[in-house]
């Protein structure tokens, strides 16, 4: 069935972006990642303009992770007030980060660094969260199922001032650290145009010590408001905001958000960490082969004065 | 000398006394939300005042052009061992759509010279806007644009689309794609002979968004922050109805 999309301006077919909503809001679920960066990339290969694919996107996260919040609320995995404390930091980095790509636009490039940006960082985090899981699974078979997870305490974030107790992560530690944690993602995910979950989620479980349980509910809360914010801003300014093709995205995305939550907690910590690492290092090889693969075709078209 | 002119002239007016009478099957265009594309019919016929001139092929070769907007076109190459974009080139106004047919090869049924007059083939049509400021070096911009823009499907050639029966009817199909912009698309017919212009005809399908098209992207250009925040209602609202729907389903 074919769809025009009044704002992209494209006609396509409505059950492919069913699927591909439900996909994204699956995994959306499991790992607490919004996931802007696999459904940006998949919405410019059916033809997506590039402008319109990150802005709806937005919106279309906005929904997923609303969907996927409400069940971990449920079964009490989301951290408020670390959510608050995250917020905060990710708004001022955000508001400085539009200022950053701003600056950035101005010098030209803009895409290139965002690409690099992407291929470091994913391949960092997938890597470190890869090896890290499979030491876990390892000493997890070699000492029998009943084994703890040790967590790291870290000295220095112990010896910060301004002590909260966050009691769902059971951590008792300083605000300062989940400040900057927030801050630095939220430069990131305006500068990268994305809800920053995949840079959040591994953040909170190895420099904060939060339990992997609790990581992806307070990951996809904060999200919420990120992207929600975004999407104003690009309907404001841009006009890219494709309310048909949000929908469609977002009707799977809700339902995959509910089924990947179920499946999510029937997982167990080390497996979904695995997961997620191996995707993450499957996006950042298809991005970094784009880079270093001679193209088919050398020219590209766009929009006058926009990036692509 | 002069009566040796008259009668050349004498003698070439019945080739110029031929005139292309054109209809198309609509030229309105609504784009709806099951918008799937729209094939065109083009007719007509040519309209003699004396007997048709012998010997000098005849051609009929329509044109239809999209919206101009301005793109970039880019060059990626390598620098560092990475594919980067290095160069690009503004057209400051390129259509959005551009189909020629004709009733044969082009190269029989135009001119060079005719061609640079009327812009009918593509390079001619876009390179007509910034003629001026293209070097040679830009030449391979335009021919990746074209290129590219052909590969999309969203401009085309089709030498041999227009049906042309005894010299005197003709008739074409033009597929507009599904992903067409608003506008107004013009529709140029040329009548031939020998490649050189004999007569024109130029219309223009107006191709409009309706109903709720309409309706949504009027929303998002003049109330852009209301339909900011009813983006995101609609966003929470499928989020909390999925969660409702799903637990209600457990129970």
């Amino acid at each position: 069935m074919q769809i025009y999309l009044p704002i992209a301006e494209v006609s396509v077919n409505a059950f492919v972006l069913l699927g591909l909503g439900g996909f994204v809001g699956v995994l959306s679920g499991m790992f607490g990642v919004g996931g802007g960066f696999l459904m940006t990339p998949l919405l410019f290969m059916i033809g997506i303009p590039p402008a319109v694919a990150v802005a709806t996107e937005a919106n279309q996260i906005v929904a997923s992770s609303f969907s996927g919040v409400l069940a971990h609320l449920r079964r009490k995995t989301v951290d408020l007030r670390m959510g608050f404390v995250l917020l905060i930091g990710g708004l001022v980095g955000a508001g400085i980060g539009v200022q950053v790509f701003a600056i950035l636009r101005e010098l030209g490039q803009v895409d290139l660094l965002v690409r690099l940006c992407y291929v470091l960082f994913l391949g960092v985090i997938g890597a470190l969260m890869f090896i890290e899981s499979l030491n876990a699974i390892r000493k997890a078979r070699a000492k029998g199922p009943a084994q703890k997870i040790e967590r790291r305490q870290r000295g220095w974030i112990h010896a910060l001032p301004l002590k909260v107790k966050f009691r769902t992560s059971g951590l008792y530690i300083s605000v300062i650290p989940p400040l900057l944690v927030g801050f630095f993602v939220g430069i990131l995910a305006a500068i990268m145009g994305v809800g920053g979950g995949f840079i959040m989620v591994p953040a909170m479980i190895y420099l904060l010590g939060m339990p992997t349980k609790v990581v992806v509910g307070t990951s996809l809360f904060q999200i919420i408001f990120v992207t929600g914010f975004a999407t104003l801003l690009h309907a404001t300014t841009n006009y890219t905001v494709d309310m048909v093709l949000a929908v469609l995205l977002l009707v799977g995305g809700v339902v995959g958000a509910q089924i990947g939550t179920r499946i999510g907690t029937r997982l167990k910590a080390e497996q979904l960490r695995i997961l997620l690492a191996a995707m993450v290092l499957l996006v950042c090889g298809k991005l970094a082969a784009d880079l270093l693969l001679e193209p088919a075709e050398l020219f590209s078209v766009g929009d006058a004065g926009g990036h692509s | 000398m002069i009566r040796l002119a008259i009668l050349l002239l004498a003698l070439a007016l019945p080739a110029r006394a031929e005139e292309v009478v054109a209809a198309l099957s609509q030229d309105r265009v609504s784009i709806s939300t099951s918008f799937d594309g729209q094939e065109i019919l083009i007719f007509g016929a040519i309209k003699r005042d004396a007997p048709a001139p012998d010997g000098a092929a005849l051609g009929v070769i329509i044109a239809v052009s999209g919206p101009g907007a301005p793109v970039t076109v880019r060059r990626k190459d390598r620098r560092f061992g990475i594919w980067v974009n290095v160069e690009s080139v503004d057209v400051n106004r390129a259509p959005s759509f551009y189909a020629v047919a004709s009733n044969g090869p082009l190269s029989d049924r135009l001119t060079e010279t005719e061609d640079q007059r009327h812009r009918i083939s593509i390079p001619r049509a876009i390179r007509a806007v910034g003629a001026a400021t293209m070097s040679a070096q830009s030449s391979d911009f335009l021919e990746a644009l074209i290129r590219v823009r052909e590969a999309a499907g969203i401009y085309k050639v089709a030498e041999d689309a227009v049906h042309l029966r005894d010299d005197t009817l003709f008739s074409a199909e033009i597929a507009l794609p599904s992903d067409l912009t608003e506008g107004d698309y013009q529709t140029r017919i040329f009548l031939t002979r020998d490649g050189a212009v004999v007569d024109s005809f130029s219309t223009s399908i107006f191709v409009r968004k309706v109903g709720l098209e309409r309706l949504i992207y009027n929303l998002a250009h003049d109330q852009p922050l209301i339909y900011g925040l009813l983006s995101l209602a609609i966003a929470i609202a499928a989020g909390w109805g999925a969660s409702a729907i799903f637990r209600l389903a457990r129970n």
